[in-house]
């Protein structure tokens, strides 16, 4: 442990703490690295959570705290790790810090702890995770891997949450859905939906789309993979060097 | 490459270091973690009576601080334990098997697990100016696991004056409606249980045909609603020993 800390203090004296490359760590995964769009992670969880917008904001704080610290932790022992094994040490440290995340909600929220009981679980499941340790932070100092994690998780956050925009608003008429700040912005009309409709026509907002249908294949997860593809489809037609031509 | 000698050496240190502070962390959050989550069970349980304990004009449940919950429920509530032929079991029987004893204790996965004859079954009684209804908890299987409620029932013992669901791991905005969108369990209210003693209650796919005894299903969440109904029928049916023993003591 002292030789690692030793090497990452000539590291912060040689590299500044937030240069330009520091700041691609960052960046990069929001746009041409995508963890979704471009490399093709995490695609299963995306495709479950993302029904609901606040459901997958969680999911992506959750995400963006355990491959922050599991990038952090894997790079400060990555000299250390036997490489036969390192699969399994990943695992270890994903595992522990998702169950600090689990106990740390049963001990601040429990509501929330209730709700997201499930999701939680399946980050250690979450490729993008593993896959950032694998690829990044064995082979970088642990700072860098920090804000590599950072940005992996945000990448990762801001697809969701678009995802889960689009289908909240059009398979649900909602926003934010049983939160305090839950808006209804078209209306809809298939029977269950009474109690959206009340609060939607009551705030205006809701009458000028009472016409609208929901859209029950927004509902599913099939959706998620149609939207995703779509967004994969957008960003490379714009951005041609991500094609691969070969 | 390292030699199999540190491997294990280095995998051993490396759980045990975990295992340690997992186990510490655990044991200085457990008591709060413990009380959260029985004020979290209390809360569930005054849902169902939500329309009764007095809130204010766009109160919920959920709004209530920690405090007005346990103050609730420690006056108005009084709670049993029954078992499938209607005796009441006392607490030290029970908290043979759950800790504390009370209804509150009682674990429903586990009970679900148990054969049926051997079941404990909690019973809330909610007495608010003279009037007591009485709050059933049941618990039955979703589309992807177990899902559970407590219903109110009112001194007759047929109408229901309030449900409350909640679920482990339905799909969100569908099945997962039952408890997010309140106005489910709204339609429960006013409902009757049975139909010439025979269990009627049900949520009915394609919306309600008789509203005396049919809830409006959730569209796309069908096998969630047929386990609601299941859950309610079966579930309720337990407490008819007890229920048939309350009516014949002429109450």
């Amino acid at each position: 442990m002292a030789e690692t800390a030793v090497a990452e203090k000539a590291a912060v004296k040689a590299e500044p703490l937030f240069g330009k490359k520091e700041k691609k760590l960052i960046t990069d995964p929001l746009g041409d690295n995508n963890p979704i769009t471009i490399q093709v992670l995490g695609i299963c969880s995306a495709l479950a959570v993302t029904s609901l917008v606040v459901p997958s904001l969680v999911m992506s704080v959750a995400v963006v705290f355990v491959c922050a610290f599991s990038s952090l932790f894997t790079s400060l022992i990555r000299t250390k790790i036997p490489k036969q094994v390192r699969m399994i040490v990943m695992l270890v440290i994903i595992a522990t810090l998702v169950t600090v995340v689990e106990l740390m909600l049963k001990y601040l929220n429990y509501p929330i702890y209730k709700q997201l009981s499930v999701y939680i679980g399946l980050i250690i499941t979450n490729c993008i995770v593993m896959g950032r340790l694998e690829a990044f932070a064995m082979a970088n100092k642990p700072w860098r891997s920090f804000l590599d994690g950072i940005g992996n998780g945000l990448g990762y956050g801001v697809i969701l949450v678009a995802i889960a925009i689009i289908r909240e608003l059009f398979g649900k008429g909602t926003l934010f859905a049983g939160s305090a700040v839950e808006m209804n912005i078209i209306g809809a009309n298939n029977g269950i939906v009474e109690y959206w409709i009340n609060t939607a026509a009551e705030s205006g907002i809701g009458s000028w789309f009472s016409w609208y249908a929901n859209n029950n294949l927004m509902v599913l997860p099939a959706a998620a993979m149609f939207i995703i593809g779509i967004m994969i489809w957008i960003q490379r037609s714009y951005r041609s060097h991500l094609v691969d031509i070969s | 490459m390292h030699s199999t000698n540190y491997v294990i050496m280095f995998i051993l240190a490396l759980t045990s270091l975990v295992a340690v502070g997992l186990t510490t962390l655990r044991e200085v959050t457990y008591e709060t973690a413990e009380m959260n989550k029985a004020i979290f069970n209390k809360r569930e349980v005054i849902k169902a009576v939500a329309d009764f304990i007095g809130l204010e004009e766009g109160q919920k449940v959920g709004d209530l601080s920690d405090e007005r919950v346990l103050e609730i429920f420690n006056n108005d509530v009084k709670q049993v334990v029954v078992d499938m032929d209607g005796n009441v079991v006392d607490q030290q029987t029970v908290n043979g098997i759950y800790k504390g004893g009370l209804a509150e204790h009682i674990d429903m996965s586990k009970e679900k697990k148990k054969d049926e004859k051997e079941r404990l079954l909690p019973l809330y009684m909610f007495s608010k100016d003279g009037k007591t209804k009485y709050i059933v908890s049941v618990i039955g299987s979703g589309l992807w696991d177990e899902i559970w409620g407590n219903i109110a029932i009112e001194g007759d013992l047929n109408t229901v004056v309030g449900a409350s669901f909640d679920h482990k791991g339905e799909t969100p905005g569908l099945g997962a409606e039952i408890k997010d969108n309140p106005s489910f369990a709204a339609k429960f209210k006013g409902k009757k249980i049975y139909n010439d003693g025979m269990m009627a209650l049900n949520v009915r796919k394609g919306g309600a045909k008789d509203m005396t005894y049919d809830v409006d299903g959730i569209s796309g969440a069908t096998v969630t609603a047929d386990g609601v109904t299941e859950m309610l029928q079966r579930g309720i049916k337990y407490y008819n020993p007890y229920f048939s023993k309350i009516k014949s003591s002429g109450k």
